[in-house]
């Protein structure tokens, strides 16, 4: 035989430069990274990386015996079995809810739309543990599962609600009217068409839902249903047992890690894109309810009622109640100084972490540079129970002056809302470009000037946001705080939670008040936003 | 005004090297078109000129200047060279003054030079808009006078008429090109629409799959192109074949002079004796077989079988009568000579010809 395997197909290579030429091309120019943005984005991996790494160290201190020991409890069988099956009946219920309000808001002639749009996604804007707190207490017998099961998916269901809704405004009805003249019926066309294009926004949402779930810490709590959260916290903060707590939240971060590729592995599957070709994008029209009006207004309202209505009358409630009785306000202007301190500065901590690590992967973008950025959204898959156990066991051992610092709080933040940091500055880069940057560049401004001169006034309004998001998340967290805060340091969260505690529910509620003041706005501007968006487009 | 030469550039991102060893150069003060399809390297050579990117290989100067070569390596913001890219690139955040004065020192911000380069571009009126608020025209006026405010040495136009409407297109074109003819700044435009570089340009590099594979003037181009391929590229051809006798060339359509390639003497270059050649569809004479008179009229016979009518001028299909299964030839007439469809019709063809490899 004279035939050879074929000679590999052979690109024209240029004739290879000397060495120290390459090397002078690998440092100088466009690749040159600037030190600081290096510097920055590793700091930032690091703190996501730590509590992690020693919540494992802490884990397995008393040997790997030790861990199977804990892990093969039949406790832990129960609370595996409580976790999970509340994670898969609120994500389904939250799916349902969400997907159809949105469909109601966005696809049909519902009346007074606007309103509708604005009052579905505020319960975003109540802590969940001030919502379980209002159902509980005004009926102190709600307790156990499907108390945990209403309450959360209450509190969770605008987490679907917000991505289908602007993903439904978003919607080419081209590929809904040309399967209608292919012969499919509405439904079909609902169920073979809408929700296939829909369906990444779905199941992020879904994502969402469940990871709040594995997260949440206070609104278990108070109606008494044992999670693996629940359990963690009890195990430290009453039985002072680190590593059996740790053991636990290595557990739990599994599970949100199966949780995060679970949602991967089936959003890779129905990967839906834009038709190809150009052809501008055409607005669906609007189905008329007709008769069946009533009872969708009738649903939506009584969905807002639960959710909103419910903890905030009583909250109002309790305010009402309360005022005569007690009310330190001296106590709470002080709580709300601190919470604003803390939020303040963990906001600005996590945005300045996030420049780095998204311009980096932006503009920069390589191996080293898109793990890093990959790395930053690792937090979304700990709760902050595990971000603060990390933390607590890093500082006992190794920086007991940390150990429930103002500092390590804060830092605690940074670590656990870095994302939302991350997501904020990545689209606000999305204001600047690379061509705008070369085109500073050619005028004659040095890289430095270019980044103070375009990139940093155009970027600037996203970098408010992120910071907005990241103090608001901060402002209403409890979970870390109860671990991390300094001792005799009350924050909002805090304080309601003693009195809450202690069944003072006419002290608790004006600091939950205050909470669900500072969050409600930017849910509302959030949503506000949102609407302009899809109206915009929509003149477009 | 310095001349701007690229030699023996490499460049890749990887795979197959986007830039395959490019030479140009570009005369001190001309315009040079860098012609080519999307995705044949035309923006990457714009960037490695401009700085944004480094060759793998080869060298950039521009006057005296070496910007880049194996040893050196001059920043974006050194070059002296200005960059006017696609759908110009304003910075959304300044005013149209803000913009044009971007890139001179405060003191100049101050003075005459940024009212004097509105004026130049015809914006002035427009000082205190944003970039929103201005029509595609008007921002890539503001996208040039910026460019040129720093008294360039030379200036690279990626593509910068090609996001105006058809209407506008032309017009802007025309103010452009006068606009640097006065400044006398060393230009590449590059450009995907043959008729904008043969009509704009001193000079034309066709650029394919990362080599330049053919650069002279718009004439030379389109006259003597260097494949089949580029000929249709710029433009309608008929392709004939032909046999080469005495510097001549015989073809279905008569006899035919050759062109001179250059560096030969007279048209006796064919080496071989048969080949094909190539005309442009307006050196096609078409006329109706029968004149007024009824005499016969010389000519290959045929018959119209398409007729694309553009108003000032229209392109025939003819198909031949020995030939029916040949190629159609393709003749430019006059809008006002348009022929209906079935028309029997002689073809005959005048001027050189050139031969096709």
């Amino acid at each position: 035989m004279s035939t050879l395997a074929p000679s590999p197909p052979s690109t024209p290579r240029p004739p290879s430069a000397p060495p120290a030429a390459r090397w002078a091309r690998v440092w100088s120019g466009r690749r040159r990274w600037p030190l600081v943005g290096i510097a920055g984005a590793a700091i930032a991996a690091a703190l996501v990386l730590l509590p992690l790494a020693f919540l494992i160290v802490e884990a397995q201190r008393s040997g790997w015996g030790e861990v199977q020991r804990l892990l093969l409890r039949h406790s832990v069988a129960v609370l595996l079995w409580n976790t999970v099956r509340l994670a898969l009946a609120c994500t389904l219920l939250c799916a349902v809810l969400g997907v159809a309000a949105a469909w109601c808001v966005e696809r049909t002639t519902l009346p007074a739309r606007r309103l509708w749009a604005v009052a579905l996604v505020l319960p975003l804007g109540v802590p969940d543990f001030v919502i379980g707190f209002g159902w509980v207490s005004i009926d102190p017998a709600l307790h156990g599962y499907l108390a945990a099961v209403m309450i959360m998916t209450l509190a969770l269901y605008p987490l679907v609600y917000l991505p289908v809704a602007s993903a439904l405004a978003n919607l080419d009805a081209g590929l809904e009217e040309a399967a209608r003249s292919l012969g499919m019926g509405p439904w079909r066309t609902f169920w073979k068409v809408t929700l296939r294009q829909i369906r990444p926004a779905v199941l992020g949402g879904c994502l969402l839902v469940t990871l709040a779930l594995l997260a949440e810490y206070g609104a278990f709590e108070i109606v008494q249903y044992q999670t693996f959260t629940v359990a963690i916290f009890t195990e430290f903060k009453l039985g002072f047992d680190t590593v059996a707590a740790c053991v636990l939240s290595l557990v739990l971060v599994a599970l949100s890690i199966a949780a995060l590729a679970g949602e991967l592995t089936l959003t890779g599957r129905g990967r839906s894109g834009r038709p190809a070709g150009p052809g501008a994008r055409r607005v669906a029209p609007r189905v008329a309810l007709g008769r069946l009006a009533a009872p969708v207004l009738a649903g939506l309202g009584a969905l807002s009622g639960l959710a909103l209505g419910v903890p905030i009358g009583s909250l109002a409630y309790w305010m009402a109640r309360g005022s005569s009785t007690t009310l330190p306000s001296a106590s709470i202007l002080g709580a709300a100084a601190h919470t604003a301190a803390y939020s303040a500065a963990a906001a600005a901590l996590a945005t300045v972490l996030a420049v780095p690590v998204s311009a980096l992967a932006m503009r920069h973008r390589n191996r080293v540079t898109v793990l890093i950025e990959r790395l930053a959204y690792l937090p979304m898959a700990l709760p902050g129970l595990v971000i603060a156990l990390g933390l607590v066991s890093f500082s006992v051992r190794y920086a007991f002056s940390l150990y429930q610092s103002a500092l390590e709080l804060i830092v605690a933040y940074a670590i656990l809302f870095l994302p939302l940091a991350v997501v904020g500055v990545r689209s606000a880069m999305g204001q600047s470009s690379a061509r705008l940057e070369e085109v500073g560049r050619s005028l004659g401004a040095r890289p430095s000037a270019v980044w103070r001169r375009v990139t940093l006034p155009l970027i600037a309004p996203g970098l408010g946001a992120a910071f907005a998001l990241v103090f608001i998340s901060a402002a209403t967290e409890l979970t870390a705080t109860l671990l991390l805060h300094p001792t005799g340091v009350n924050t909002l969260a805090t304080q309601f939670w003693a009195y809450t505690s202690e069944l003072s529910y006419g002290a608790a509620a004006p600091y939950a008040a205050l909470m669900v003041a500072i969050s409600a706005v930017p849910a509302y501007l959030l949503s506000r936003r949102m609407s302009t968006l899809a109206n915009a487009e929509r003149a477009a | 005004m310095s001349r701007l030469s690229v030699s023996g550039v490499w460049k890749g991102y990887g795979g197959a090297p986007v830039l395959q060893g490019i030479d140009l150069e570009v005369q001190p003060g001309s315009l040079t078109a860098v012609l080519g399809l999307s995705g044949c390297g035309k923006t990457t050579l714009l960037r490695v000129i401009a700085g944004f990117e480094r060759a793998e290989r080869g060298s950039v100067s521009l006057g005296a200047q070496t910007l880049e070569d194996g040893r050196t390596y001059l920043a974006p913001e050194q070059r002296s060279i200005g960059y006017v890219p696609q759908e110009g690139a304003l910075f959304p955040h300044l005013s149209v003054q803000d913009n044009v004065g971007f890139g001179l020192s405060r003191r100049e911000r101050r003075g005459e030079r940024v009212a004097g380069l509105l004026e130049m571009v015809g914006i002035a009126p427009l000082a205190k808009r944003l970039p929103h608020e201005l029509s595609g025209g008007e921002q890539q006026r503001v996208a040039l006078a910026r460019a040129l405010a720093r008294r360039p040495q030379a200036l690279l136009l990626d593509e910068p008429f090609s996001s105006l409407d058809a209407s506008l297109r032309s017009r802007v074109r025309e103010e452009v090109h006068a606009l640097l003819r006065e400044q006398g700044v060393t230009t590449v435009l590059v450009t995907h629409d043959q008729e904008e570089a043969l009509s704009l340009a001193d000079a034309v590099a066709v650029l394919r799959d990362g080599r330049i594979i053919q650069q002279g003037a718009p004439t030379e181009l389109y006259e003597r192109p260097a494949d089949e391929r580029l000929a249709r590229f710029l433009g309608a051809v008929n392709v004939l074949d032909a046999r080469f006798e005495h510097g001549a060339a015989r073809t279905a359509l008569g006899t035919l002079e050759l062109r001179g390639e250059p560096g030969h003497a007279g048209g006796a270059s064919a080496a071989a004796a048969a080949g094909a050649v190539m005309l442009r569809p307006e050196q096609l004479d078409v006329r109706v077989c029968e004149d007024s008179a009824g005499a016969a009229v010389e000519g290959l016979r045929g018959r119209v079988e398409q007729c694309r009518y553009y108003g000032h001028d229209a392109l025939l299909h003819i198909r031949p009568e020995q030939e029916q299964d040949g190629e159609l030839l393709l003749a430019r007439v006059h809008g006002e000579q348009a022929l209906p469809i079935g028309t029997r019709v002689a073809v005959a063809a005048h001027g050189p010809v050139s031969t096709l490899r």
